[in-house]
């Protein structure tokens, strides 16, 4: 079958799902699913770049999209006077003074040898954390005692928070080059732990340290790009409008809040699509597929592999952090707590290996189609547990174990789903050309 | 008697705790490592396995001490350990022989097999939750305490008391005897042997007519028994719940790699450098301060390296300054 209407079919599939389940379940539910599945498709398509690009076993995605939902919050809530006043500058000062000793321990191992070198090291780095808690502390603590219930932190810059998504790809782009930096070059499933741990310290970064973004205490009311439903609620045109097509006013205000979250995403989606289409069929994707293939011979014809690594890395984590950005858009709160690293780092994987790693489109696809399955296995289970159970006594307990066990049986399925597509149909749906 | 005071109470805050954790994760680091040596991929389900075993165990107990079976003053854990690890072992070899199996055949790189090993690692927590549920289980029965912290200091006048349950006891006792086992078999007997030699080059293993396949269903054996015990260890000093396996997963990577891949010395060794540091680092200093230094220079603040929400930050902090400065490891493993 020709790839191009084998492509077509396929995300026609996509579309009869969504509408199925807006059919069955209601509207507002597709919505969400198309929604948060346009966001996994972006998420997608930066893990996509890493490995079908560079071979790149990445699992600290969590880490770059909990960067990107940061920069949502540093970026569009209003600053706390009273907190900047209290420890502002002493945080700022004890942050700059903690990036110049690790700058300054770099130093020493670089031009110092031996002994020395050690030595010199450790009085850097030890000092230099005596000397940042010092300055740092009172600070934090200062900050932390402004009003806790309600903020606690130091707020951020008060822009429109549609300028989040880019810097939020900035923010995970510096700290991807920080952690290219220490860990490509290591064999893959080093990477990948080396990876994970670095998520995970990131989010235990954001739960722990309320200053910066209130931790486990959540920003809630984050503005939005859309307008409110109580606004829409409230305008007397736009009841007009709703009425006319037959609606009421509740229902089309939410189902108009979110084709307007969808549209907004389905543009930038559409936007690092043709930046990474161009980028795959350019001379730099073609050398860089070439350096996965062969990284060997890549490295005797002189190319940086660890460099050009370190680019992709960075690329495929800043749109992981722009992703990041909106959802956190979309949820209007950036909760820490929610940040699973493996878990949900794992269902990207999912979708790139199943709609086809090396592909764009078979990335995006993956996302769609995967992120509507997660959703969707649970009622699905508990269906399927109902009918294999219906022949069981009413109480019985193997019964009622059936069910309770309907609800864990997503990550089973997904878990699943990965074994048979990496043993039966390893190259995905859409396959890389 | 200050001093005393002191020593007890790092003893009883630092030192006890942290003894206890470094066996569970050695016991653990072993079987990671023993996997990347012979079969050469870092096993992402080895959690869910040690989270697989313990759920055997604690359904065996359950019924043990439902008919009036009992350990006396030990945990009834101990004797459904044996019934544990063979669950397990099947569990291990039928996944061997439907996952795995085919991926080697194919000399697939290691990452694949890694990303199989994370479906296949979910796919052992859903059956774990769909046995054990995710409520918290406590399954630790007989005696409790070796010593309890008041019958010390009766015993010593201290002001500071030395607690050491029994759990932790049982802990370092298994895990040195089982660390002793483990050492006799790959150094005395002839499959162990096989298994080192195929580890160290496996083509002049091969070329010696030693069979892998009979190597790797031993390795897998031997992780199931590790697997089991660490799991059952762990869940017996803490509580079993189906989804902590996972969380250990990391610092028990931490202490293979900090170890050395591939080193069953250095997971040991690993293990208790990772449980030391994440304990020494995250507990609060002020009371052995307090004892050790004279009144004008006691502290004031907690003297809390980091605080306790860093713990896996502190394993993962340790994993990537020796990935950066000695990738091999602690003792010399198998190469990055």
């Amino acid at each position: 079958m020709n790839p191009a209407v084998k492509n077509t079919v396929l995300f026609s599939l996509v579309g009869v799902l969504l509408v199925g389940t807006g059919m069955t379940q209601g509207w507002n539910s597709a919505l969400v699913i198309l929604n948060m599945g346009l966001i996994s498709a972006i998420m997608a398509l930066g893990v996509n770049l890493q490995w079908g690009f560079a071979g790149l076993f990445n699992i600290g995605v969590m880490g770059f999209v909990a960067l990107g939902g940061l920069a949502a919050v540093l970026v569009a809530t209003p600053p706390v006077a009273e907190a900047w006043q209290a420890g502002g500058l002493r945080i700022i000062a004890g942050l700059v003074l903690g990036a110049a000793t690790i700058a300054a321990a770099i130093v020493a191992q670089k031009r110092l040898d031996g002994r020395l070198r050690t030595l010199v090291t450790l009085v850097i780095l030890i000092g230099g954390f005596f000397l940042y808690r010092a300055v740092f502390d009172p600070g934090k603590v200062a900050v932390e005692a402004v009003n806790p219930a309600v903020s606690g932190n130091l707020g951020g810059l008060n822009l429109p928070i549609i300028l989040a998504w880019p810097l939020g790809g900035l923010l995970a782009a510096g700290a991807a080059w920080v952690i290219g930096k220490t860990a490509l070059g290591l064999r893959s499933d080093y990477l990948a732990i080396a990876t994970l741990g670095i998520a995970e310290i990131i989010i235990a970064i954001l739960k722990n340290e309320d200053w910066l973004a209130r931790g486990v205490k959540n920003v809630i009311g984050l503005p939005r790009p859309v307008p409110y439903e109580i606004d829409l609620q409230n305008d007397p045109g736009f009841v007009e409008r709703a009425a006319s097509l037959g609606l009421d006013p509740v229902t089309a205000s939410t189902l108009y809040t979110k084709i307007g979250y969808a549209a907004l995403f389905t543009i930038v989606l559409l936007i690092i699509l043709w930046l990474a289409q161009m980028a795959l069929n350019s001379p730099w994707g073609r050398m860089m597929r070439a350096i996965r293939d062969n990284e060997t011979a890549a490295e005797a014809m002189g190319k940086d592999v660890t460099a050009r690594h370190l680019q992709i890395f960075i690329l495929g984590s800043a749109i992981c952090g722009i992703a990041g950005a909106m959802m956190t858009t979309l949820d209007g709160q950036l909760t820490p707590g929610t940040y699973q690293p493996l878990r949900f780092t794992f269902l990207i994987w999912v979708m790139v290996i199943v709609g086809g790693s090396g592909n764009n489109f078979g990335a995006i696809l993956g996302g769609m189609l995967i992120w509507w399955l997660w959703v969707q296995v649970e009622p699905l289970g508990l269906g399927l547990m109902n009918i294999l159970s219906a022949g069981l006594a009413e109480d019985s307990a193997l019964r009622d174990r059936l069910i309770d066990s309907a609800a864990h049986m997503r990550l089973l399925t997904m878990g699943l789903i990965l074994l048979l597509v990496l043993r039966f149909s390893p190259r995905g749906l859409i396959p890389e050309r | 008697m200050d001093f005393l005071n002191a020593l007890v109470a790092f003893a009883n805050f630092v030192f006890v705790p942290g003894l206890a954790y470094g066996a569970q994760l050695a016991i653990g680091a072993l079987g990671v490592t023993l996997i990347y040596g012979i079969l050469r991929f870092s096993n992402f389900a080895h959690g869910d396995t040690m989270a697989f075993g313990t759920a055997i165990t604690i359904i065996v107990t359950t019924a043990l001490t439902g008919l009036g079976v009992t350990f006396g003053p030990l945990p009834t854990a101990l004797l459904a350990l044996p019934i544990g690890i063979g669950a397990t072992i099947l569990l291990l070899l039928g996944t061997d022989w439907s996952v795995y199996k085919f991926y080697r055949q194919q000399k697939a790189s290691p990452v694949i097999l890694v990303i199989v090993s994370m479906g296949v690692m979910f796919v052992m927590n859903g059956i774990v939750r769909f046995i054990v549920g995710v409520r918290e289980v406590n399954f630790a029965d007989g005696e409790r305490f070796l010593i309890t912290a008041r019958e010390f200091r009766t015993m010593t006048g201290l002001d500071e008391g030395l607690a050491i349950k029994t759990t932790q006891v049982i802990t370092v006792v298994v895990a040195f005897a089982v660390m002793a086992l483990l050492f006799w078999f790959l150094n005395k007997t002839r499959t162990g042997k096989s298994m080192r030699a195929f580890s160290d080059n496996e083509d002049l293993a091969l070329l010696s007519g030693i069979n892998p396949d009979w190597v790797v269903k031993v390795t897998w054996m031997i992780v199931a028994a590790l697997a089991t015990t660490a799991g059952v260890l762990y869940g017996l000093d803490k509580s079993f719940r189906a989804f902590t396996y996972f969380q250990l997963l990391l610092p028990i990577f931490a202490a293979a790699i900090v170890g050395g891949l591939g080193n069953p010395i250095g997971a040991i060794a690993g293990g208790f450098v990772i449980a030391f540091s994440e304990v020494t680092i995250t507990y609060a200093w002020k009371k052995v301060l307090t004892y050790l230094l004279p009144e004008p220079l006691e502290p004031d603040g907690l003297v809390q390296l980091l605080s306790t929400d860093y713990k896996f930050a502190v394993s993962f902090a340790i994993l990537i300054i020796v990935l950066l400065f000695k990738p091999t490891g602690l003792f010399k493993g198998q190469s990055v």
